[in-house]
């Protein structure tokens, strides 16, 4: 109580803090500049008004982020049944009409998890194997547990991340493999990385030319995709351009998991208006035929 | 609703109504056999464009609402449950969000198009009015719609608009702030300020629905203008609305609807931004703060002055001019196919307002003309995006204070034809003998 109190009040000054530098953002020129590398450079099979998903690099993504990121990322938006609707990475084309939650790969991944619940016979908090109507179990309890195991960095939620991040899949290629030694004339605060892909302002802690302050940000996160970190049980290499790849794709299609439904529907739509169109326009021009105008 | 009615009940039942309510009668004078001026051009579609904009995010809004909810701490995941689980949630929500931006650019083009040819003048002053006045509408609506998400963008966006009349300290101390405690309904944006906004956006729409009632009515009292901006004489003039106007629209909104779904299903999230599908964090300000594209002009002059409350004047204002043009507007001729130099300085017009859309999504000290480099950070300097707004956001208001006034005094207009049907009649027509008669300055 005594702690909610204080967080709120610090959280309402902190507001009135932000509102008045927000009208001096809004009225004033800004100084910072952010700066990062262009992800450009990689491409997905997903792109383009015809691409769809890959679904065995969408198993190796889910591979990836189970052995590699969900140690410290949650997906919370997400359940396991998920992972085997229409389009994802364990959908049976043989079985379209059974539902998710029934599909034997959601079962036998859920029950990979434990998940907290209450007894309903004694109303004791238990951990019980997970179904696949549980979401994806989080790595933490709380975000001070994740702060306090991160060196008091947030590992960001990954539900919709290649939607939040300007450069979406690319950008977390980019990132995940885009670490590199820190230039001279840098200083590296402790616990943290250099990666040029990262948004960031390195003005103040460059000691070199002023006119040449490498781009990129620093990161919490250390370097996490090296080669034979997952092995992948299609017989992928598992070299890190591959991984990163992977996950890429898992985390696109976990932002966006409708975007094959929704380009087909799109096609079909298009094509019935383009038809409709013409026959408008024909049935246009035959009643003004005798307009002149 | 203006003339004679041509209706005659054909049945038992529609003689029976049309005494006691005639509303087939209204729909037959508006809808059907409407006199409506023949020469209208594909700029005139926009209206019906509009109407179906409108209807579109009515429907779509109210599908939303059964799913979403209201509450700082659940609205986030009760859009994306809406985008995973609800069937054809993804759908709905794209159409909706996408067809914000479609409302826009068919107002904004619908717009353009009653300051070319002058259709804010007399005596359609009034339907100008109530356009105006729609216009504010649908700002609100879709800046509380914005809002709705939670995201970043969301809730940054509300912190700054809301905090804007907090300006109004400067006029008297203490009402500004007293203002914006009132609009966020606490001490922050925060779960009250999100509830009023989901109540306030659920209702402004059904406004909108109300005053386009009023627009239809006012527009059929005088009845529509034309590209000549002539005023219809004869019978020879016009042509029923059905079927002549009816599938013209249809075909114009065909091809809108294909623009709309090129967005809706193969890039939903072009015109937005990656920050808002962060959930909001008040405790985290994003690096670059930005307004949905359609705001971008009115963003660029609030920024271009370093004043806030000289800032929200402006900005105010640049939506007054609109309301003022019918009285600002001193030429005797309406369209300005006939008023050469009015076009240019409309074209400079809408170039300047583009333009001011373009600073408002830079970054004010960006550099748009690169002079020297600053000797310090060697950072380039010279012509920024804020000395650019400066410039366009003069501009905008000369334009309404300055260009119209005056021009209207003292410019060489062309000769407008008699009639809508003179410029072109001797391409088919019966009344005239030759081409040669026809107002050589402009092909029908």
């Amino acid at each position: 109580m005594g702690f909610r109190t204080a967080f709120s009040r610090v959280r309402v000054s902190a507001l009135a803090a932000l509102a008045v530098s927000l009208v001096g953002l809004a009225t004033q020129p800004a100084s910072a500049k952010t700066t990062a590398r262009e992800a450009d450079g990689v491409s997905f099979s997903f792109e383009g008004p015809l691409g769809v998903f890959d679904q065995a690099e969408l198993q190796r993504g889910y591979k990836v982020y189970a052995e590699v990121c969900s140690a410290c990322h949650s997906m919370k938006l997400l359940s396991y049944r998920d992972l085997a609707q229409k389009g994802g990475p364990f959908y049976d084309p043989k079985h379209p009409n059974l539902p998710p939650a029934q599909s034997p790969y959601a079962k036998a991944i859920a029950a990979q998890y434990k998940t907290s619940d209450i007894d309903h016979d004694t109303g004791d908090v238990i951990e019980r194997t997970a179904t696949p109507a549980d979401h994806f179990r989080s790595p933490f309890p709380n975000e001070y547990a994740a702060r306090a195991a991160n060196g008091g960095a947030l590992p960001p939620d990954l539900s919709v991340i290649a939607r939040a991040r300007e450069g979406g899949p690319a950008y977390i290629y980019h990132l995940l493999l885009g670490y590199e030694d820190a230039p001279k004339g840098m200083t590296v605060p402790d616990g943290k990385y250099y990666n040029p892909y990262m948004p960031g302002d390195m003005g103040s802690f460059w000691s070199g030319p002023k006119d040449k302050v490498p781009e990129g940000g620093f990161i919490s996160m250390a370097k996490q995709l090296t080669p034979d970190r997952v092995q992948f049980d299609d017989k992928t290499p598992s070299t890190a351009e591959n991984e990163a790849h992977a996950v890429a794709t898992f985390l696109a299609w976990a932002a966006d998991p409708h975007m094959v439904e929704r380009k087909q529907t799109g096609l079909a739509v298009m094509l019935f208006l383009l038809v409709f169109t013409g026959l408008t326009y024909l049935s246009y021009r035959q009643i003004w035929r005798n307009v002149s105008h | 609703m203006s003339g004679h009615s041509t209706y005659e009940p054909k049945t038992a039942f529609e003689r029976w109504l049309d005494v006691r309510l005639p509303i087939i009668r209204m729909a037959h004078d508006t809808a059907i056999d409407f006199p409506t001026p023949k020469n209208l051009n594909y700029w005139w579609t926009f209206g019906g464009i509009l109407a179906v904009c409108l209807v579109i995010q009515i429907v779509t809004g109210l599908v939303l609402a059964m799913h979403y909810v209201a509450n700082a701490g659940l609205a986030f995941n009760s859009v994306e449950h809406i985008m995973r689980d609800v069937n054809h949630g993804w759908m709905i929500r794209y159409i909706h969000a996408n067809g914000a931006s479609m409302f826009f650019l068919a107002v904004y083009v619908h717009i353009a198009r009653g300051l070319y040819y002058g259709s804010y003048k007399a005596p359609r002053e009034i339907l100008w009015l109530l356009g105006c006045v729609i216009y504010l509408l649908m700002m609100a609506t879709a800046f509380m719609g914005y809002v709705l998400p939670w995201g970043q963008m969301s809730y940054y966006g509300a912190v700054v608009i809301t905090n804007l009349f907090s300006a109004f300290d400067r006029l008297i101390p203490g009402v500004g702030t007293a203002i914006t405690t009132w609009l966020w309904g606490g001490f922050a944006v925060d779960n009250a300020t999100l509830n009023r906004f989901f109540s306030l956006h659920y209702l402004l729409p059904f406004m909108i629905a109300g005053v386009v009632g009023l627009h239809i009515w006012a527009l059929h009292v005088p009845g529509n203008n034309n590209p000549t901006g002539v005023d219809v004489k004869s019978k020879e003039d016009t042509v029923p609305f059905h079927p002549y106007y009816t599938v013209k629209d249809a075909f114009a909104i065909l091809v809108f609807l294909l623009l709309f779904s090129w967005f809706v299903f193969f890039a939903p999230e072009a015109l937005g931004h990656a920050d808002n599908q962060v959930p909001a964090n008040p405790l985290v300000t994003p690096i670059h703060i930005v307004p949905e594209w359609y705001f971008l002009p009115f963003y660029a002059i609030l920024r271009a002055v370093p004043d806030k409350l000289i800032g929200v004047l402006l900005m105010f204002s640049a939506i007054a001019m609109l309301f003022l043009l019918p009285w600002l507007d001193t030429s005797k001729v309406r369209s300005m196919r006939y008023r050469p130099m009015a076009r240019w300085f409309f074209l400079i017009f809408i170039a300047a307002t583009l333009g001011l859309g373009w600073c408002g999504g830079k970054l004010p000290d960006d550099v748009v003309i690169a002079v020297g480099r600053d000797a310090v950070s060697g950072e380039p300097t010279g012509f920024t995006v804020v000395m650019l707004s400066r410039v366009l956001a003069a501009y905008y208001f000369a334009y309404f204070l300055l260009v119209l006034p005056l021009l209207g005094l003292f410019e060489r207009t062309l000769a407008v034809p008699e009639t809508i049907s003179t410029p072109v009649l001797p391409k088919g027509g019966a009344s005239m003998p030759s081409g040669a008669t026809a107002s050589p300055e402009k092909k029908g």
